[in-house]
């Protein structure tokens, strides 16, 4: 996946937790998920579709969670209570719009955020698109995220200029 | 004042109602989608409105454009994600008045509502007041 396309959710994670939370965020180093491996015990779910297609998830442990919600929402809220997934779901729909705001030359939309609870669940994603993790450390513990999209214009310009050469 | 705050998240209503207490604004009502907003703007008559973007059922700018249609003075902020220059002006061209992106501060929300509020009053002053027939 081109770096055009994770530099943006870094800088969105970063901007949302300092805006809304005055919480920091080092970036580690981002990999390629190995296989379809199970994320951790809540995920928020964004899909895309546009010129770029796929989804981003929010993962996180649940005391984690717990943490960032606590922070965000000014109170604390137990792990599977509707205002918990509420606030999850609130924070990968910031990150997300804030992310596709800085695609450039590109059009996209994102639809509403999806939460999952459970643990080690897994979150299945397109099979021919790789997911990139991005690991987020905060004083509230890890945030990863999980992005999982395509290009649908470079694809289809890709698969136009191996045509012409056929 | 009466003030309608129309997000599919509780969450986000929530931060929002805080700023709008401490700005002395506690005649709020919510709603969690377009749809619910058009039922219950028309009773509630409200004289500012604040209105996310993506949601269920009916989004914020069909709902903008649906109130537009019957009423073309109350001020909308449109309180959203959609950070595009291009979104912006189809929000302002379907009759928004004033855009934070989230996240936003409480400062920037308290500025741009107090903004919103003086354009509205201005706008409302320098009309010419209805004559007899």
């Amino acid at each position: 996946m081109d770096a055009m396309y994770i530099k943006p959710f870094i800088a969105s994670i970063s901007n949302v937790f300092s805006t809304m939370m005055q919480l920091p965020v080092k970036v580690g180093e981002p990999f390629v998920k190995p296989g379809e491996g199970p994320s951790s015990d809540v995920s928020g779910i964004i899909g895309m579709s546009g010129d770029v297609i796929g989804s981003v998830v929010l993962s996180f442990s649940n005391p984690t969670a717990e943490n960032i919600v606590a922070l965000f929402c000014g109170q604390k809220y137990a792990a599977g209570s509707p205002d918990f997934a509420d606030a999850i779901g609130e924070l990968v729909n910031m990150v997300s719009g804030g992310a596709k705001a800085l695609f450039k030359d590109r059009k996209v939309s994102i639809s509403c955020p999806s939460v999952v609870l459970g643990a080690n669940h897994i979150v299945a994603k397109q099979s021919d698109v790789p997911t990139v993790v991005i690991p987020c450390v905060t004083d509230c513990g890890t945030v990863n995220i999980e992005v999982s999209i395509k290009d649908t214009r470079a694809a289809a310009a890709n698969a136009a200029g191996a045509a012409a050469k056929a | 004042m009466r003030i309608l705050l129309v997000d599919d998240s509780k969450t986000m209503r929530n931060i929002q109602k805080a700023v709008l207490a401490q700005l002395g604004h506690t005649d709020v009502l919510e709603a969690c989608d377009g749809q619910d907003a058009l039922s219950k703007a028309p009773a509630f008559k409200p004289e500012l409105m604040l209105v996310d973007w993506n949601m269920p059922n009916m989004d914020g700018l069909t709902f903008v454009k649906t109130w537009r249609q019957q009423n073309k003075s109350t001020p909308i902020i449109m309180v959203t994600t959609e950070a595009e220059k291009s979104r912006v002006i189809e929000a302002i061209k379907a009759g928004v008045n004033n855009y934070v992106v989230k996240p936003f501060t409480p400062d920037l929300l308290s500025q741009r509502i107090q903004e919103t509020l003086q354009r509205a009053a201005a706008q409302a002053a320098a009309q010419p007041a209805p004559t007899a027939a």
